[in-house]
């Protein structure tokens, strides 16, 4: 896929088009919780996102707009200040056309949890979108705007991406400043990006990057030029790995018709890769190991999102409840505003931090993030990325969504691997790689850390590759 | 059976900044209710805390001053609890690796001194401020995220004096330091106080903590009623009564009640705060704030005690920093240790009480009083003539030498008038001899010299008397 951002050539055109069909998305997929007024274009920017129009997740701060994170508990909330993703946005020129519904503060991977209604599946309106971020990667698979902006804790741009046919990009942990992003998993968030290429994702990437003093964990990236290492990565030779216990069959009893096909697909991809020079190999890891990846990713983003919550009180912002005691106001408000299904990750997060259980369960999660983290680190020595498919089957139908926490079933790791880039905040990238039963899939590529240049050039390959072949 | 107390304490401080520990809104104390805000400190979604430099640099050299070992790592922990002034719902501290641990500090204790063990300090930031009215509780975000260091000591006091003689020197150095202002009146110092009373093997009773004791008399008042209530309860064989609990002091009643037992002890549930990454402490930056400690009070005190400054004048000196570092400069430049010290802490002092001003921009500085006190060494003037250049200094605005030259206060100090004329004689033997042989008219060649050594200012009947006894 060619890039949609440079040829962008009559931007009144795209912008009237956009708010013309804007209505109409929303009714066929719901993807907005806040549609905003248009505006006049403004006076053209440097940047090419200058007068372009996109779609922000509504856990991102904008000062003056409603930011609900889809939420009961912010479902009046107005931020007196800026998230700085929307405010390097603004700089840009970009025009923002809503904000996007999500699984409720991020906390789930259907899209079909937030307080305004299921989103739905572009290319079959009776499927999910995942999520979390649903409506973001909706308004982009659907043609609707060329970008919008996603965020990723566990897989929540690259999971819905591939079932969506479309980019979906989280950078390394730090390069993009979470200021005023709502946060689910502090050490897990990320910003994330959704285009329809890779290039695409690059361009928007170096528009949001840089170290922000407001957030301590970004890092200097001004030596890093996404777009420009895509646009120059034609003859770089690349090496992959796989890892053989999510995607050989016979790790699978029972496999399914849906899996098989998806894993077919891959197979069929690495054999255009290894055709086109790219070099891929599978290895080994633990499977045990990999087995805790749904556990792991539990515990910890539950235990910070219990706690990152606990601002949620309806005290200092949100709607005030009723209670003849302050104790009795909180709870009231936090009973009655969280969905059962947050609350149950409250529990679980509270419970895995109590000092009884917490060597157990919280501590012991951070030891094995850290080893499958160092795992993934010695291979990144040897090999360029990481490549696996983003999912065991194609978007399901809604009503069989459920809240799906990480189950330990057989196709567990292979759900669940994308956590990996959030546990070790590595670069990774969704690129669609063809259809199977007329729904899109994805594959996955990740990196090691800072290496951002790597892995988009790459991925940047691997999508011309299937282009070309599939 | 010997009743030994056991007490801890823990000394939460404000600290001096520019801004908040962890947000941009100013840390200064104001009338004005939830005007030093920024959303951080309101906790609203999406915010995320920044470490203050200065409060970090601070708080290493509280640890150093307490001798404690300072971690290779800054990390900060956040303590969980429901509370309405707890806007996020977690508090930013340090708990498994504070800023320093395993210290001791010497603290001056009586004529002597006393060593504490200090487990370690801490730094956090503070909870908003709620006032409870009849029908409505109102919460004020201004003290929400600012600054505050807790020091934790071991179980080392066994009487409420040493636990007042340690707190008092503790908020000295704080303010000495200019790390707090630690004024109790603006609720700058809060205190939890742990009190024991051994078992009769000698070993530690069971501990009861008092939380939120806002003044150093209201802590002598609970160790004193803690203590009582402990020993009555042990005396009546009713040892078992006492329970691991927090309990908080009554003003009304005098008395100590309780809030709960260690069942319903509230789990903090800590954890590592994954906003703010573990920042490498640079030891030559530690080096660098430790260079610029400044002396404390405790060598101050053993360095006006060898001056043989008295005790009343050595407190008063150590009162405040300024009015040390000013006594210092006196002594050198050369002043008289123990006249300098009767000055400032009369005179002086007496001065600035009455015009509310500090001695940092009091008129009389230093070099002023040591030009002064240097003629009163040398007999040029009396110390009354001095307290009266002094007053005028003050009244008629004027410098100090300019005072000293203009004086026409006459010197009428016999002894020096003697001495002085004493040595004039002596150095004229000559015109002794030629006045003894009735040159008369000589007499006045001696008052011209003593005239010309006072520059006139000798009191003229006096100075008569002087010579005619010498010239006999």
């Amino acid at each position: 896929m060619k890039s949609v951002l440079l040829n962008i050539h009559d931007k009144q055109k795209e912008l009237d088009r956009t708010f013309d069909e804007i209505q109409e998305h929303q009714k066929n997929y719901n993807s907005f919780v806040t549609l905003l007024e248009k505006v006049p274009l403004k006076e053209e920017t440097s940047s090419l996102l200058s007068n372009v129009c996109y779609a922000l997740k509504d856990n991102y701060s904008t000062k003056g707009i409603l930011t609900t994170a889809s939420s009961n508990t912010l479902r009046d909330y107005i931020p007196p200040f800026n998230s700085t993703v929307y405010e390097k946005l603004e700089a840009a020129g970009a025009i923002c056309v809503g904000k996007t519904v999500l699984d409720e503060f991020g906390m789930g991977g259907t899209g079909t949890t937030g307080h305004t209604g299921v989103v739905r599946n572009p290319f079959d309106t009776s499927r999910i979108a995942g999520g979390s971020s649903a409506g973001s990667c909706a308004a982009v698979a659907s043609g609707l705007v060329p970008f919008a902006i996603g965020s990723d804790t566990g897989d929540s741009v690259r999971k819905p991406a591939a079932y969506c046919g479309i980019v979906g990009y989280k950078p390394t942990y730090g390069m993009i400043s979470r200021w005023g992003m709502l946060p689910f998993a502090s050490s897990l968030d990320h910003v994330g990006i959704f285009t329809r290429s890779v290039l695409d994702a690059a361009i928007v990437a170096d528009a949001l990057k840089g170290k922000d003093e407001k957030d301590m964990t970004t890092w200097d990236s001004s030596s890093i030029h996404l777009q420009e290492s895509v646009e120059n990565s034609k003859d770089q030779k690349y090496k992959l790995f796989y890892i053989k216990e999510i995607v050989e069959e016979e790790n699978y009893s029972n496999i399914k018709e849906n899996h098989r096909q998806v894993i077919e697909n891959f197979n069929a991809v690495l054999e255009h890769c290894q055709k086109n020079g790219i070099l891929v190999e599978g290895v080994s890891i633990d499977k045990d190991l990999l087995a805790k990846i749904p556990s792991v990713y539990t515990c910890i983003s539950c235990a910070e999102a219990t706690s990152n919550m606990s601002n949620l009180t309806g005290i200092s912002f949100g709607p005030r409840e009723n209670g003849s005691k302050i104790d009795e106001l909180m709870t009231n408000f936090r009973t009655k505003n969280f969905s059962p299904l947050i609350k149950r990750r409250f529990v679980i997060g509270s419970y895995v931090l109590q000092s009884e259980n917490q060597e157990k369960y919280f501590v012991n999660a951070q030891r094995v993030r850290r080893l499958l983290v160092e795992e993934l680190k010695k291979y990144f020595q040897e090999y360029d990325g990481l490549i696996l498919p983003c999912s065991s089957s194609i978007a399901s139908k809604i009503e069989d969504a459920k809240d799906m926490m990480k189950k330990s079933d057989d196709l567990a790791i292979l759900e669940n691997h994308m956590a990996l880039g959030n546990f070790g905040g590595f670069p990774s990238i969704t690129i669609p790689c063809g259809k199977v039963d007329g729904m899109p899939i994805g594959l996955n590529i990740t990196g090691n850390v800072y290496e951002d240049e790597k892995v988009l050039s790459l991925a940047s390959r691997v999508e011309e590759i299937i282009e070309e072949e599939v | 059976m010997e009743y030994v107390p056991t007490i801890g304490i823990e000394m939460h401080c404000e600290m001096k900044s520019n801004s908040k520990v962890f947000s941009p809104a100013a840390n200064t104390y104001s009338k004005h209710s939830n005007t030093h805000v920024s959303p951080i400190d309101m906790g609203l979604p999406g915010v995320l805390p920044t470490v203050n430099k200065e409060c970090v640099r601070k708080s290493i050299m509280m640890a150093s001053i307490l001798h404690c070992e300072i971690p290779e790592v800054l990390c900060f922990d956040r303590k969980n609890y429901y509370y309405p002034d707890l806007p996020k719902g977690f508090q930013i501290t340090q708990s498994h690796m504070p800023i320093g641990i395993h210290g001791e500090i010497e603290v001056p204790y009586g004529e002597s001194t006393l060593k504490v063990k200090i487990h370690d300090i801490h730094l956090e930031e503070d909870s908003a401020k709620m006032e409870h009215l009849e029908r409505e509780s109102l919460i004020n975000y201004n003290r929400a995220g600012v600054p505050l260091l807790e020091l934790v000591t071991e179980p080392v006091f066994h009487s409420i004096d040493e636990t007042i003689a340690f707190l008092e020197y503790i908020r000295r150095v704080y303010q000495f330091t200019g790390i707090s202002d630690a004024d109790m009146k603006k609720g700058q110092i809060r205190c939890d106080v742990n009190v024991s009373i051994n078992e009769e093997d000698g070993s530690l009773g069971t501990k009861v903590e008092v939380k939120n004791v806002n003044s150093f008399s209201n802590i002598e008042k609970v160790l004193e009623c803690e203590i009582k209530r402990q020993i009555q309860l042990i005396d009546n064989g009713k040892r078992d009564e006492i329970e691991q609990e927090t309990r908080r002091y009554d003003e009304a009643t005098n008395s100590t009640i309780r809030m709960r037992s260690k069942v319903d002890a509230i789990d903090y549930k800590y954890f590592v705060e994954p906003n703010i990454p573990k920042i490498k402490i640079d030891p030559d930056w530690v080096k660098e704030i430790q260079d610029s400690i400044i002396e404390l009070p405790l060598s101050r005190r053993n360095r006006y005690q060898a001056l043989g400054l008295t005790s009343e004048d050595i407190k008063i000196l150590l009162r405040e920093r300024t009015i040390s570092d000013y006594f210092d400069e006196c002594i050198t430049l050369g002043c008289e240790a123990k006249m300098a010290s009767s000055w400032i802490t009369s005179i002086i002092l007496a001065n600035l009480k009455d015009e509310e001003s500090s001695i940092e921009d009091f008129k009389v500085q230093p070099k002023d009083l040591a030009k002064l006190l240097s003629k009163v060494l040398d007999k040029t003037i009396s110390n009354k003539q001095a307290k009266e250049i002094f007053d005028r200094v003050l009244k008629e605005d004027i410098l100090m030498e300019k005072a000293i030259e203009t004086s026409d206060v006459q010197i009428s100090d016999e002894a020096y008038l003697d001495s002085l004329v004493k040595s004039i004689v002596e150095a004229h033997p000559s015109e002794v001899e030629a006045y003894k042989n009735g040159r008369t008219n000589l007499f006045n060649f001696f008052v011209g010299n003593v005239m010309k050594e006072t520059k006139g200012k000798a009191n003229p009947v006096l100075t008569k008397e002087i010579i005619e006894k010498y010239l006999q």
